[in-house]
């Protein structure tokens, strides 16, 4: 603290009386900054800060209050209610509810969320090429909200202000209802302005429209990467996760088997960083951008997107053990983004 | 003399009803008007000022106090963008509380550091570490090392100053006069400087103490004391040689005032030993002792046509000197910003007042107190300090 500034200008050139007084200084100096140096070679010391990031040791969020759990949403596909409309086609309605709900964002950190029926990030709505889909949403939450859906759709179903259904009131319902195209992992969000902040706030969710002949069937994931800007400053994120809460998976590892196929529906919805990356340890996988196509672009163990970007990853893991997986931008990991995933026979 | 009691006490009785009645007024507005005041609205304030950072291998203690209205719950912590383990906090701090956080972070020497707590409502509070070092246990060898540089930097280049007394006695008196007045300019660059220094030290504490106004209180009851004690002096001397200015006295106001001073420059001693900067170079211990010789000129300036005895000198060397080693000692300990904020202050009314003792020594044969060598010997000691610190920072 008290930096010794002031005396900055005091030194002088050698005065004869002074020379012996100095250089005893100095000596005493030179001996008091011994132990300080030694300081530096404790990088292979004790304590937990070697072992990575963590929050207080102890500590956890509080699923059942939040009203929503990262491992079940991994695995959680809302196929809406279907029946066939007079030509014969698929329907899927859902019904989804904006609110808005104090999360528990990490351990003792309570975050003024704006949410999908809840939870952050909302259900994964999944469907088939060519469905029918119907969509009542309801804005509980006190302030304005559309949905706005990824895809191929008209203008006035696209969930923006002043077109179409445009903004939606607190209080009010509506219906969005178009096809289901193109196939791949698409996503939702709000897009009332200001629109950062209506997406930080936890309005937004997976799309999934699977292709017409089914792929190969897997176990498969849901992984939202994001991120919470708890002090609302627009100055990136404070805490960063995938599937609501950080950290989640370095408690609760993804289980799944050794040599089965996994298939993760992978989306960035970021906010105030512009790219955001997956890396997965020990494996590769390959990538299927936006999943519209059925040949996989690359073979990798890193990818990057951009805010909205998204893709599907599949891998086989050969070995069994913990694999970690993190966002490569080792900030956005330490703050939270990182994971295990853990192969069991 | 009954008369004059009665007097007295009719003159009190209005002055006690005035006080109870103001009291009950207060007391009557506290408990009513209180209630009709509106709630505040909107979200807690949340300030936490770390007061002190400990730095051990592979961890770092804080220590927090809550400077803002609103109790302050401490939810997670992150170092240089990484989240951590942490002790203590686990209650929330109420206003003007302290609590102590031990982090588990491997921390590397020489290093800066922004450790971010995040509190319940997800506020971040910030607080850097400018370079990260082992901080100094205080034990025996720690007590004995500032001492050491205490007396270095304090006791002896003020009594080596002093030796230049035997030199003084043949400068004669306009030489005199100079040499004071060189005294003059130096004190008046370190009082600006100390009192812009203090005012941002206490910039950083989070103010719940007063801040800046911190600074201004020491420096005037510093300056207060120092004309207290002066005036005991000066009246102690009345009696004894009349109408004769006693360069005793004054020489000892001296001392005092140098003393309080090398209080602020041994805090900022201790204080940088602290964050490790006296391990980066010795120039801060060299500085102060080139600079403090010429506090010994300034303590015996006035003694040139007496020849006090040498306990007598060396008393005086002490007591100019010796607060360094204090000052050192609080600075390394007990690293709070308003404390030290506060003893600047002292430093800079200490030496303002021996400024003004000072200023009728210059006086000449005319009785002018600016004359040209007294003009040129503020001028010198004032460009003295600024071309010194143009130096050091080149």
């Amino acid at each position: 603290m008290a930096a010794p500034s002031r005396r900055r200008f005091l030194v002088g050139g050698a005065v004869a009386g002074t020379a012996s007084a100095a250089l005893g200084a100095r000596s005493v100096v030179r001996d008091s900054g011994a132990p300080a140096k030694a300081a530096s070679g404790h990088t292979g010391g004790h304590g937990n800060g070697v072992n990575g990031p963590t929050f207080r040791e102890g500590g956890a969020v509080d699923h059942r209050g939040n009203g929503f759990h990262p491992s079940k949403i991994l695995r959680d596909f809302d196929y809406g209610r279907v029946s066939h409309t007079g030509q014969g086609r698929v329907l899927r309605e859902w019904e989804i509810v904006a609110g808005d709900k104090e999360v528990e964002v990490a351990p003792g950190v309570r975050f003024p969320a704006w949410t999908f029926n809840g939870r952050v990030p909302g259900p994964t709505l999944r469907c088939r090429e060519g469905d029918l889909l119907r969509v009542r949403f309801t804005n509980g939450s006190a302030h304005p909200h559309t949905m706005h859906f990824h895809g191929i759709h008209p203008a006035e179903m696209d969930g923006v202000p002043d077109v179409g259904l445009g903004v939606i009131d607190p209080g009010r319902s509506v219906v969005y209802e178009f096809d289901a195209k193109p196939f791949g992992v698409h996503l939702y969000h709000c897009h009332v302005g200001p629109l950062a902040e209506h997406i930080s706030r936890g309005l937004y969710g997976t799309f999934i429209v699977d292709p017409p002949q089914p792929r190969r069937s897997a176990d498969e994931l849901v992984m939202v990467m994001h991120g919470y800007n708890t002090t609302f400053d627009g100055q990136g994120n404070q805490l960063y996760a995938v599937n609501g809460i950080p950290f989640h998976f370095m408690h609760e590892p993804v289980r799944v088997r050794r040599g089965e196929l996994v298939r993760i529906y992978l989306v960035n919805i970021l906010e105030y960083d512009p790219i955001n990356s997956f890396h997965l340890h020990g494996n590769f996988f390959d990538y299927y951008p936006t999943g519209t196509r059925l040949e996989p672009a690359e073979y990798t163990d890193t990818i990057a997107q951009a805010q909205g970007q998204r893709g599907i990853c599949e891998v086989r893991f050969p070995y069994a053990g913990r694999f970690m997986f993190h966002a490569h931008q080792t900030e956005f990991a330490e703050l939270g983004w990182m994971g295990f995933f853990e192969v069991t026979e | 003399m009954t008369v004059d009691r009665v007097g007295s006490a009719r003159a009190w009785v209005p002055a006690i009803i005035c006080v109870v009645l103001i009291g009950v007024v207060l007391v009557a507005l506290a408990v009513v008007g209180g209630r009709t005041l509106p709630d505040r609205a909107g979200p807690p304030i949340e300030q936490l000022a770390v007061e002190r950072n400990e730095l051990s291998p592979g961890s770092i203690t804080l220590t927090l106090r809550n400077t803002g209205p609103d109790p302050v719950q401490v939810a997670q912590v992150f170092v240089n963008d990484a989240y951590v383990d942490f002790d203590g906090g686990t209650r929330p701090i109420e206003r003007l509380d302290t609590e102590t956080l031990r982090l588990a972070y491997p921390w590397q020497s020489g290093q800066p550091y922004q450790v971010s707590i995040v509190t319940s409502t997800g506020v971040v509070i910030e607080h850097e570490i400018p370079a990260a070092v082992d901080t100094p246990q205080a034990g025996g060898g720690f007590f004995a090392l500032m001492a050491l540089l205490g007396t270095y930097v304090g006791i002896i280049p003020v009594v080596l100053g002093m030796l230049f007394l035997p030199a003084l006695r043949r400068i004669g008196s306009r030489g005199v006069r100079a040499l004071l007045a060189l005294t003059v300019g130096l004190l008046a660059f370190l009082a600006v400087d100390a009192t812009i220094e203090g005012l941002e030290l206490a910039g950083t504490g989070g103010g719940a103490f007063g801040g800046p106004a911190l600074v201004v209180l020491g420096a005037v009851l510093a300056f207060l004391a120092l004309t207290a004690v002066d005036h005991r002096l000066r009246t102690r001397a009345r009696h004894g040689e009349p109408r004769r200015v006693s360069g005793t006295r004054l020489a000892f106001m001296i001392a005092i005032g140098i003393g309080l001073h090398n209080l602020g420059e041994g805090l900022a001693i201790g204080a940088a030993y602290a964050v490790g900067e006296l391990a980066l170079g010795a120039t801060l211990v060299v500085g102060f002792t080139i600079q403090n010789t010429t506090e010994g000129l300034a303590i015996v300036a006035p003694l040139t046509r007496r020849r006090p005895a040498l306990s007598r000198l060396l008393g005086l060397g002490v007591l100019a000197g010796a607060p360094a080693i204090g000052g050192a000692l609080l600075g390394a300990t007990v690293t709070n910003a308003e404390l030290s904020a506060f003893l600047l202050g002292v430093g800079v009314g200490a030496i303002v007042q021996v400024v003004v003792q000072m200023a009728p020594s210059l006086r000449g044969r005319d009785d002018r107190v600016l004359d040209p060598a007294t003009i040129g010997g503020v001028a010198a000691g004032l460009l003295t300090m600024y071309l010194t610190g143009l130096l050091v920072i080149a």
